[in-house]
């Protein structure tokens, strides 16, 4: 799929003020390249103006948690398109992403009893895209809960239970339909950590697919990190491989913030190889997929396939582009980020969403 | 057995001379026999119930309960009403929900449960605050958005909370407490407690479909949870009448069992509690409806007599304040004096007018406050605030 691309240089360390041209071009009505100014309150200030204090964005953290002895602190995955072996010592596995989803899964709820899922036909049917098959019948009825059809009340359910120290992964079948628990993620998600002063916390999980699938309709294709991108207190991640989908899942469980995993309809068959030993994804690392000198284009999700089609051709004609990963939505790896853009000059945005509204207009225009 | 419909049998020799003993001993004080004595004292009006047995109107109490009581519904008067003349003086900006009148279904509860049982309310919290062990100071702090407040002045009037007593808040959105509720029930049953959720709603929020939604997973997993609706008739400036097809709260919930309770005497509010709470840790959800009385209107910027006459106000003052019940209690028992209960009031007054001075006194929260506990720093998170001083976390 080629693309016709406009790139410009932005004059983006210079010290004069910004609002650098803006362009968009169309390729389908689904699509939307853009070059975007990048956040404004960067723009306006003058030299260095990344405060980055240490180099080892991958460091392997010594201060693993007590529990698990052989963590993998790399969180950067191999390219999709090489062969075999993953970062891991061991052969690793194969899977498909829905598995390895539930591979994170059936680890956490199995380390930690206060881990629980609750959502629609998770249980006996096994989930609506199979990502919590059998563990109904390992781990019983009531950590696996079969919701009936009421997504703002089991959504506040999970909350309230999250309140009494539970750690709820909440499955909304589609991303869509969690449209109607906004007020419980919002409200209460989201803000109770704040307006009790520290006393509540939240560590739900709240997960699902959503995005462009097969002529599924508009209802079922929508992508919500837009909406939820203001939402003060709510982490948004979303996986792209299985590497990460099972990192990424278990990070969310594990962390103490409502954390919003985005799952892509399209990517749940993608097959890949991951590590036997257990691990974990950054849940603020972004991924530097193909690292280049020309160009930075940041994509996610499903959108980071297609950027990589498209990487083929630019190389052919003579370019050579930096792929990242974003994978942590809010907040923004704005290390990585930053110091691709550092030094490259030049971005490019590829994201799935709607005309109307786009996730990087919402975080361009946030002080993230 | 239940004693005839009027109040307790006048003077019975032994009775007389018990209370004569009682009044020479010194009131509010944990050293006289004010726990041996029973008191039997009957509700008002006998409880209707819903697809259950209610229970009796009979219940048996001691005068160290029943000054306690006294006293704890003063508190809360004096509190509300110093509130709201704060609010005049704009010393408490913003929304402020006021809950005089309504004492005696925050007080009840509280006695009929222990400080492990969970209760989580909608935006008309300060008295259920109160109830749970919150103390004046902090209240009042965090009216006026100090910082020694109970979220440290982060909340506001909507948004008290006490983890410690198990008081779940304090929410804003009308009826979004209640999935919240069940939630906490379910979190009490799978950590297999044996405890049980207050999910207090009003009869405004009684027609929010999240409350059926909620009902209903409640009763299908048999979720420990009582849901109170505090029917206080007027869903800010709509009469129930007007907003609900049927004002039957208690009926509404079908196949859930309910009861009707008359919310302004503290007697009816305990027993139908202490009853819910055994009937929810056995079967699963049951609904109270407590038939109560604002006599402020919906918030500080609602006068309440546009949509109510003053006579029906006064009349309710008169003839149902939650207080004067239990003053006419204590004075036909004797356990106290007109006098004395005066006095109480006038150091409960001055308790409260303290309270306010020390609030007062308490600054405001730090600016840096604004960025501080919107993420919870922990395991691969830390978030930056928008100067971006703050670095991300590194893997462990």
């Amino acid at each position: 799929m080629a693309a016709a691309m406009h790139t410009a240089t932005l004059p983006f360390f210079s010290s004069s003020s910004s609002s650098s041209a803006y362009k968009t071009i169309n390729v389908s009505g689904r699509l939307r390249l853009g070059l975007a100014p990048l956040p404004g309150s960067l723009a306006g200030r003058k030299g260095s103006i990344f405060v980055i204090r240490s180099e080892a964005g991958f460091a392997s953290g010594s201060n693993a948690r007590a529990r698990s002895s052989k963590l993998i602190t790399n969180a950067v995955a191999t390219k999709p398109d090489a062969s075999a072996s993953s970062t891991g010592s061991k052969p690793g596995h194969e899977l498909l992403l829905f598995e390895a989803l539930r591979e994170g899964l059936d680890e956490e709820m199995a380390r930690d009893p206060r881990v629980c899922v609750m959502g629609e036909d998770v249980g006996h049917y096994g989930g609506s895209y199979k990502v919590t098959k059998g563990l109904a019948t390992k781990y019983g009825d009531l950590r696996v809960l079969d919701t009936p059809i009421a997504e703002n009340s089991f959504t506040g359910m999970g909350i309230g239970a999250a309140m009494t120290g539970l750690r709820p992964v909440i499955e909304g079948m589609n991303m869509g339909f969690l449209l109607l628990a906004f007020n419980q993620i919002s409200n209460n998600c989201g803000m109770l950590h704040y307006t009790s002063g520290g006393q509540f916390t939240i560590p739900v999980v709240i997960r699902g697919p959503g995005g462009v699938g097969r002529q599924l309709g508009a209802e079922h294709s929508q992508r919500l990190e837009s909406y939820f991108q203001s939402i003060p207190g709510l982490q948004m991640v979303a996986c792209s491989t299985a590497y990460n989908a099972k990192g990424l899942m278990k990070a969310a469980i594990r962390s103490e913030n409502p954390v919003v995993l985005f799952e892509h309809v399209l990517l749940y068959n993608l097959k890949e190889r991951i590590p036997d030993e257990e691990y974990i994804c950054c849940l603020e690392e972004a991924e530097m997929v193909r690292p280049g000198e020309h160009v930075t284009i940041l994509t996610y999700s499903r959108m980071r396939y297609h950027v990589m089609q498209a990487a083929k051709t630019l190389v052919n004609k003579g370019y050579d582009p930096e792929v990242i990963d974003i994978r942590s939505l809010k907040p923004f790896d704005l290390y990585t980020i930053g110091k691709s853009i550092k030094k490259t000059h030049r971005v490019l945005i590829v994201e799935e969403c709607m005309r109307t509204g786009w996730h990087w207009g919402q975080s361009t225009s946030s002080n993230h | 057995m239940a004693m005839a419909a009027h109040r307790l049998p006048s003077s019975s020799p032994l009775r007389s001379s018990l209370s004569r003993i009682l009044r020479f001993s010194r009131l509010f004080s944990s050293q006289s026999s004010d726990d041996q004595t029973v008191l039997t004292v009957e509700t008002s009006v006998p409880f209707t119930a819903h697809k259950c047995d209610p229970p009796p109107r009979t219940i048996d109490t001691t005068p160290k309960e029943l000054l306690g009581f006294f006293r704890e519904m003063s508190v809360m008067r004096r509190m509300e009403i110093a509130a709201d003349t704060l609010y005049k003086a704009k010393l408490i900006r913003g929304f402020c929900h006021l809950y005089d009148g309504q004492e005696a279904v925050a007080v009840g509860m509280e006695a009929a449960i222990t400080r492990r049982d969970a209760i989580i309310t909608a935006y008309r919290d300060h008295c259920i605050y109160l109830a749970r062990g919150g103390d004046l100071v902090s209240a009042l702090a965090e009216l006026m958005g100090r910082r020694a407040g109970c979220s440290k002045g982060k909340g506001g009037s909507m948004h008290f909370y006490k983890k410690d007593a198990q008081f779940y808040g304090g929410h804003g959105i009308v009826g979004a407490q209640i999935p919240l509720g069940c939630g906490i029930a379910f979190g009490q049953k799978y950590s297999k407690d044996e405890t049980a959720t207050f999910t207090l709603y009003g009869d405004g929020a009684a027609n929010q479909g999240q409350l059926f939604e909620a009902l209903n997973m409640a009763a299908l997993w048999d979720l420990p949870v009582i849901l109170v609706c505090e029917n206080n008739h007027y869903g800010m400036g709509t009469a129930e009448w007007r907003a609900s097809k049927s004002p039957a709260y208690y009926k509404r919930g079908d196949y859930v069992p309910g009861l009707k309770v008359n919310g302004m005497d503290v007697f009816a509010v305990k027993q139908a509690c202490s009853f819910a709470k055994e009937h929810a840790l056995k079967n699963g959800p049951i609904i109270l409806e407590m038939d109560t009385y604002r006599y402020h209107g919906h918030s500080m910027s609602d006068p309440g007599s546009t949509y109510r006459t003053r006579d029906e106000i006064t009349g309710v003052r008169q003839e149902r304040d939650p207080i004067e019940r239990i003053r006419k209690l204590i004075l036909s028992h004797e356990l106290a004096t007109s006098s004395e209960l005066k006095d109480v009031e006038k150091q409960i007054r001055k308790e409260v007018d303290d309270a306010i001075a020390q609030a007062k006194e308490i600054p405001m929260p730090d600016p840096s406050e604004l960025f501080t506990n919107v993420y919870v720093k922990g395991y691969g998170v830390e978030s930056f605030g928008p100067d971006r001083k703050e670095l991300k976390g590194v893997l462990p």
